[in-house]
């Protein structure tokens, strides 16, 4: 299916932080509409992984956060932005297995350390900026094929 | 392997009603973790998940893998709120009263891979 987009498509989700009942809800909602717009299942799939780890950091971590999309014929950029602690050590979080999370977020299946790495791993560019209380953001384009 | 085999092998419990397609449906690998990133990481789209976790997080991290079919082990059921999120989203849920370490074993014997790492 060719991808049916002519126009520039933006829009935003509020992520409340601790709210692990709808945890995913954000990047649920952005996986439907890029389907709907007949992106290329592996571009979705990359997407909707990345969000998913972003929204999640912010529900464990921060008070709130938005995430923000902008769709273009050229691909999706990603902008997720939380009011929060900040990340003090950049590169330590960044590394696989690096993980503060506490034991009750361990025990809901949270906590590898793998969430950061999974973002890069799945986006073409990705940027992250924190500081220490005020809230961190991270960036990620992903391009289409 | 079909999940109408998966059921038999793991004497395994249908928690999501299942119709004659979703029974026939081939299952090519399987994924057995508690951790959501790790199975983000490592699965492929369409494997079978193997997990001791019910919460309604899981169910969305098999939407947003591709996972159709999950498998709760140690007899676990989740609650009716992730049973109904699950059946929107067209994911199938299975409980076996095996333990992770047994489930992953009998189906790996019966010739079910595991994940590739991509
Ligand atoms: N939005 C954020 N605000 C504050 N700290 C964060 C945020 N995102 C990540 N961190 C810090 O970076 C660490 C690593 O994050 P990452 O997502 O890679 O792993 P995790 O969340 O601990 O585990 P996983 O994502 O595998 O469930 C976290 O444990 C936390 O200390
Ligand atoms: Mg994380």
């Amino acid at each position: 299916m060719p991808i049916n987009i002519d126009k520039e498509i933006e829009g935003s989700f509020q992520i409340i932080g601790g709210n692990f009942v709808n945890a995913g809800e954000a990047s649920t909602q952005l996986k439907l509409l890029l389907s709907k717009l007949g992106v290329d299942e592996d571009i979705i799939r990359r997407t909707a992984i990345a969000t998913f780890e972003a929204e999640m950091n912010v529900i464990i971590y921060a008070a709130a956060g938005r995430m923000h999309y902008h769709i273009t014929p050229r691909g999706i950029s990603i902008k997720v932005d939380d009011m929060g602690p900040g990340i003090e050590d950049i590169e330590l979080a960044m590394q696989e297995g690096y993980s503060t999370a506490p034991d009750w977020v361990r025990e809901m299946g949270w906590g590898a350390g793998m969430g950061l790495p999974n973002m890069k791993k799945n986006s073409d560019i990705f940027k992250i900026d924190s500081v220490v209380g005020e809230g961190t953001t991270i960036e990620m384009v992903i391009n289409f094929p | 392997m079909t999940l109408k085999e998966i059921i038999e092998i793991l004497d395994a419990t249908v928690i999501t009603p299942l119709g004659d397609e979703a029974l026939n449906v081939d299952i090519r690998s399987a994924c057995s973790a508690d951790l959501m990133s790790a199975v983000l990481y490592y699965h492929t789209p369409d494997s079978l998940l193997i997990t001791g976790l019910t919460q309604a997080h899981v169910i969305r991290t098999a939407e947003i893998a591709g996972i159709k079919t999950i498998v709760f082990v140690l007899g676990k059921k989740p609650d009716i709120y992730s049973i109904e999120l699950a059946e929107e989203k067209k994911i199938s849920l299975l409980s076996t009263s095996l333990c992770m370490y047994t489930a992953s074993g009998r189906l790996f014997q019966a010739g079910l891979p595991g994940c590739l790492y991509k």
